[in-house]
């Protein structure tokens, strides 16, 4: 193959000059951005490791079973009973590392759920633009008119509160957020030239969704995952809080603050007591701010804004 | 305070920009000197730098840019020196900047008249009463229609051109010393931008106001300016006074520019219809129809130049060829055989042999294909091309549009301009297509640029005998390159015909408009229009 | 007619319709129960005429649409049938009348999202558009981070640290909101204190957000460079060039959040023992009073529509495009 040669003083495409980006492997730019990431962003990403390890490993680190009961109800905190016993007699420590696996999955797992019914649903709706589009949108309306904490203690009332009606129910009601967030994004990719130019082709709808939209839309949606995750993983400790999420024996940092929560009032005798209650609190706390942590600095990364030099 | 002649003096600018993670330079030492009441034309393709350069002129860099070093003068005070509050006093009170987009710049919740007037009287120049009366002078000077109330409206109540124009009134509101124009009538359609630009330069000569007029069309700036400068890649090339820069550029690079419209094309006899669009009416699903009773014969193996401004319904034909917009009534034929109005009734086929080219190049490539990617998906699609053979014809096509197989796996946001719109006609190449739509394929790119890719065009046409349906508002454009002509306006076709016949007299009313408007290389060439226009509405 | 009066008379048709299909969704809550539920509420003991008079008392031997009428009928006179507490297996009814046990609820909750509402509303917006305007200041980075941090904590975590340290620690205030009808104002107030400012702290990180991304967003709007261009002080262009076309975006943020206050209550009206309608309906859920649940979530979701179409007609009738049309 010859480039061609540039003609003498006259124009030629191939040599024209262009302020363009300068092409970087895949595994430098991780490292650049890294490299450029704030301590709160670090601070987020390492808690976030220590979370999933935690949960991974939970049975190999927690040194008693979680529904384990001792003779000793209230126990002190001391060596064999790390952050003591609770009002049944089992060891808060072990159910706090077990509470990490089970909140965390069931968590993950409605999050799954709800980015895979509201973003497909998204992403139809978004390229359908028609009647489909005005009755998905509208259903979702009348679902988000419901404030979703409310709308989920009526369904667990009638429904019962086991671990997979928990799942189904806030996927399905966290699922309407995800559809307009992706509606929206798909939104703004589909009336572009490109996607038209792909259906003057003939391309079947898959292959529009799959590789036209898709990979344009992925950075919010990656960002939508973590937020949406956090405000599962709040919900669903608010209803074990309230008693009608995970149920008992289930270890579950939710449930347990409910059931130590007497132990405040004794703040002024025995400070650890006090505090019993507000660990597994505190664990969701950080995560949860961990994970919005490194979300904000995504979103800052990606959505390129110019700053006042 | 000086006593002499000069208002503006430049020296040695240099300005940076940050993007991409570091700096780059924008300006690469730039002088400028301005006297009073002269109007200076500031040309160049886009990232030149001219822009930049006009808000420096104010002493003002954009968020993400910087004046790195340099002098900037304005009658005898230092820009650079300046702390913040006394570079905005100078601002909306001696020095003014009329922006591209009027309809971005004014805020939406206030009245033009407010807006217009802010700044004068913010500044203390003149007290409410007194600049009100005067803006509605302003406004009658600019030729606004009904001037003693227009300035009542919202600005999202007045088109486009009156907005320009309502921008330019509030410049000269506080009878600033330099008003910066900064590609002002750009955006505007052919027939508008004459009435605004006629307005703009009474104006200012009216107030002996000096300016710098930023543009990229040749044209405009000679009817404007009374010296140029040229700029490309942040640096002077040339600089003269205007009907000295006109008949006689020195630079290689000038003359490039001057004589981009040179295209020739003989003219060729008509084989038979690729294509007829029968009595065609279309809409968007209101009651107003966009285009009614259309009927128009493409001769195969030329291009034919539809013309027209906006809401003349061009861009609406070519979504009904291509099966976008099925139309209320009439029918299209192909090679014969009626096609089917919807997109999704047509066969593989069908769709394969008409292909489209965009105007941004930037939209019409998906930014996370490679031009592997992007060449090679009609390949595969249509002719079932894969591994080896699809690589190697991409190659082939590659070389077709003059470029080389070092750009097989760039993304498009590593390519320029041309470049970009070049694989977009690969693309429609690929599909060895015998009608190729292009709509406003030049319109969004430089000069020089234009012409190159109005050549290779051309070049494909005379080799692979492809027939184009050539979109565009341009006259210029369509003079080049075109064989048949047909003029659109407001959703009817005016007069189809060959291109001799087109522009050489009588003219249909609106044709005549159209062709009039349209700025020519000739620094008397308002002047004239606008006697003309005077002596005939008289 | 002017047309803004036609969107807004079409904006109240679509709010009432959707409050329309939110309580069909409600009403139909009852058909997904389980056959045993009559079981259930009456107990093992109950006889199968008790229950079968039960089921007929609920109407649930009429067909759907009739009782959803009567149910319709029924809520609009004031009469929201009865709880299921109160009944047992020997037949013998002393169920009470749900309104008489929600009005009082309803009440105390009112009082609590009010109090809350008009510090934490003025606080978020001053908070938010001081962080906008100086922007990527060491402030500006200060408050982002809190309440970043904020906005992550579960409520009960906020409101139970607020206990340890203002109440059990700190004698200052009382940890069990006991309030009744009778109680005086101030001493209302002093009792809900650390509900009110557990929920403030909650939402004014929320709202403080998004008011700061509303007014960056309209800052970056081309007219406020040009009114820079043309010299206008920072003030004014605040004041004059942004402020009036914030409107909108800040009530939808307002009316957005005020619905984070309807949720976050019923948390912590559990935690400090709030005699509000939130714990009221988290009692009823974990004994499946269904009546009462389906009150309880009519009047929430009823309120919540109500605060969206409020701020929906705001946010038309400052739109100067609908205002002043061609």
């Amino acid at each position: 193959m010859n480039t061609p040669t540039t003609p003498k003083g006259g124009y030629s495409a191939a040599h024209e000059v262009t302020q363009v980006k300068t092409r970087r492997s895949f595994l430098e730019n991780i490292w650049r951005t890294l490299k450029t990431a704030p301590p709160t962003a670090w601070f987020g990403m390492i808690v976030i490791s220590v979370y999933l390890t935690v949960a991974l490993f939970a049975p190999l680190l927690a040194p008693h079973g979680q529904a384990q009961v001792f003779p000793m109800a209230y126990a002190p905190w001391s060596d064999e009973f790390r952050l003591g016993t609770d009002a049944l007699g089992r060891d808060v420590f072990s159910r706090l590392i077990y509470g990490a696996r089970n909140t965390i999955g069931i968590a993950v797992a409605t999050t799954l759920l709800a980015f895979l019914i509201g973003g497909s649903l998204g992403l139809i709706a978004a390229i359908s633009r028609n009647w489909l589009d005005q009755a998905l949108s509208r259903f979702v309306d009348v679902l988000m008119a419901i404030p979703s904490l409310i709308f989920a203690l009526m369904l667990l009332s009638i429904f019962g509160s086991s671990a997979t009606n928990l799942i189904f129910i806030i996927a399905v009601l966290d699922a309407t957020r995800v559809f307009r967030l992706t509606r929206a994004v798909a939104l703004n990719v589909v009336v572009m030239d490109y996607v038209e130019a792909a259906k003057l082709r003939g391309e079947g709808l898959m292959w529009i969704m799959r590789r036209e939209i898709l990979p344009n839309i992925m950075p919010p949606l990656v960002a939508e995952f973590g937020l949406r995750f956090c405000f599962v993983f709040l919900t669903i400790a608010a209803l074990s809080f309230l008693g009608v999420g995970i149920q008992p024996p289930t270890a579950d940092w939710g449930s347990m603050v409910r059931e130590n929560a007497g132990l405040i009032q004794f703040a002024e005798y025995d400070l650890t007591a006090a505090l019993t209650p507000m660990i597994p609190a505190a664990a969701i706390a950080l995560l949860t701010v961990a994970v919005n942590f490194v979300v904000d600095w995504f979103l800052h990364q990606t959505s390129g804004l110019r700053d006042e030099h | 305070m000086s006593t002499n002649n000069v208002l503006l003096t430049m020296r040695d600018v240099h300005i940076d920009g940050f993007s991409d993670d570091h700096w780059h330079h924008i300006i690469k030492g730039v002088d400028v000197t301005l006297k009073r009441g002269e109007i200076l034309g500031l040309i160049g393709e886009s990232g030149a730098g001219k822009s930049t350069l006009g808000l420096a002129a104010m002493g003002f860099a954009r968020p993400g840019c910087k004046i790195v070093s340099g002098t900037i003068e304005f009658d005898g005070i230092d820009l650079i020196k300046l702390n913040h509050s006394e570079l905005r006093s100078l601002h909306g009170s001696r020095i003014a900047y009329v922006a591209q987009s009027a309809a971005a710049s004014f805020n939406p919740a206030h009245r033009l008249i407010n807006q217009t007037i802010e700044s004068t009287v913010s500044h203390g120049i003149a007290d409410l009463e007194t600049a009100k009366q005067d803006a509605i002078e302003l406004y009658r000077d600019l030729q606004l229609p009904d001037p003693e109330h227009i300035g009542q409206r919202y600005p999202h109540q007045v088109s486009g051109g009156q907005l320009q124009r309502v921008m330019t009134a509030m410049a000269m509101s506080s009878r600033p010393d330099l008003i910066i124009f900064d590609e002002p009538t750009t955006a505007l359609d052919v027939t508008t931008q004459v009435e605004v630009l006629s307005a703009m330069r009474t104006i200012v000569e009216k107030y002996n106001t000096a300016a710098i007029y930023i543009t990229h069309d040749l044209a405009v700036v000679a009817q404007m300016a009374d010296a140029i400068k040229v700029l490309r890649y942040g640096e002077t090339v040339e600089d003269a006074p205007t009907r000295q820069m006109m008949s006689d550029p020195q630079e290689a690079y000038t003359q490039s520019l001057w004589a981009v419209r040179a295209i020739e094309k003989p003219p060729q006899p008509a084989i038979d219809t690729v294509l007829e669009i029968n009595q065609v009416h279309a809409s968007y699903g209101k009651s107003v129809k966009v285009l009614n009773n259309i009927s128009i014969k493409v001769p195969r193996g030329q291009t034919l130049a539809v013309v027209g401004e906006s809401g003349s319904g061009k861009s609406t034909a070519a979504r009904v060829i291509t099966g976008l917009l099925p139309p209320l009534e009439g029918e299209i034929r192909f090679n014969g055989d009626t096609l089917p109005a919807a997109l999704k009734n047509r066969s593989k086929q069908q769709l394969q042999s008409i292909q489209m080219i965009y105007q941004m190049a930037d939209t019409a490539m998906n930014p996370r294909h490679t031009v592997r990617d992007i060449i090679g998906r009609p390949l595969s699609f249509y002719l079932g091309l894969t591994g080896q053979a699809q690589d190697q014809r991409v190659m082939q096509l590659l070389q077709l549009i003059e470029l080389d197989e070092s750009f097989l796996d760039r993304y498009p946001d590593e390519l320029s301009g041309g470049q970009k719109q070049r694989i977009c006609i690969a693309r429609a190449l690929a599909a060895e297509p015998e009608l190729i739509i292009c709509d406003e394929v030049t319109s969004a790119l430089d000069q020089i640029v234009q012409e190159g890719i109005l050549k290779l065009l051309l070049r494909l046409q005379k080799e692979l005998g492809i027939t184009y349906i050539f979109i565009t508002h341009d006259i210029a454009t369509v003079r080049a390159i075109a064989d048949q002509v047909v003029v659109m306006f407001q959703g009817k076709v005016v007069e189809q015909g060959s291109k001799e016949d087109i522009f050489t007299a009588p003219y249909p009313e609106y044709t005549e408009l159209l062709l009039s408007s349209v700025p020519e290389m000739d620094a008397d060439w308002l002047t004239q229009l606008q006697a003309q226009r005077a002596t005939a509405g008289a | 007619m002017h047309p803004i009066l036609t969107t807004i008379i079409q904006r109240l048709g679509l709010g009432f319709l959707t409050l329309f299909v939110v309580s069909i969704i409600i009403f139909s809550a009852i058909e997904f129960l389980p056959g045993d539920f009559g079981e259930a509420v009456l107990g093992q003991a109950a006889l199968p005429e008790t229950v079968e008079a039960f089921r007929r008392e609920l109407g649930l031997d009429k067909p759907p649409i009739e009782r959803y009428l009567s149910w319709v009928g029924n809520v609009l006179s004031g009469d929201l049938g009865n709880s299921f507490s109160g009944r047992n297996s020997s037949g013998v009814d002393r169920s009470r009348d749900v309104w008489t046990l929600i009005q009082p609820r309803l009440a105390n909750t009112l009082f609590l999202a009010s109090m809350t509402a008009l510090v934490a509303v003025p606080l978020a917006l001053a908070l938010g558009i001081t962080a906008a305007l100086y922007r990527n200041s060491l402030y500006d980075r200060i408050v982002n981070s809190t309440t970043l941090t904020t906005i992550s904590f579960p409520e009960f975590f906020v409101a139970y640290i607020l206990i340890l340290v203002f109440s059990t620690y700190f004698k200052v205030f009382p940890s069990l909101a006991n309030i009744s009808d009778s109680t005086p104002f101030l001493e209302k107030t002093y009792r809900s204190t650390l509900p009110a400012l557990a929920l403030t702290l909650v939402i004014v990180a929320h709202m403080m957000r998004m008011t700061r991304a509303a007014i960056i967003n309209l800052l970056a709007s081309p007219y406020v460079e040009m009114a820079q261009l043309k010299g206008v002080s920072k003030a004014k262009v605040i004041l004059h060039h942004v402020l009036p076309n914030a409107w909108a975006p800040i009530v939808n943020v307002i009316a957005f959040n005020l619905a984070y206050l309807v949720v976050g209550v019923v948390v912590v009206e559990v935690v400090f023992v709030y005699p509000g309608l939130g714990q009221l309906m988290v009692d009823a859920v974990s004994s499946r009073d269904i009546p009462v649940v389906q009150a309880c979530a009519l009047i929430f979701a009823g309120t919540y529509i109500l605060l969206n179409l409020f701020a929906d007609v705001i946010s038309i009738i400052t739109n100067p495009r609908l205002l002043h049309p061609r």
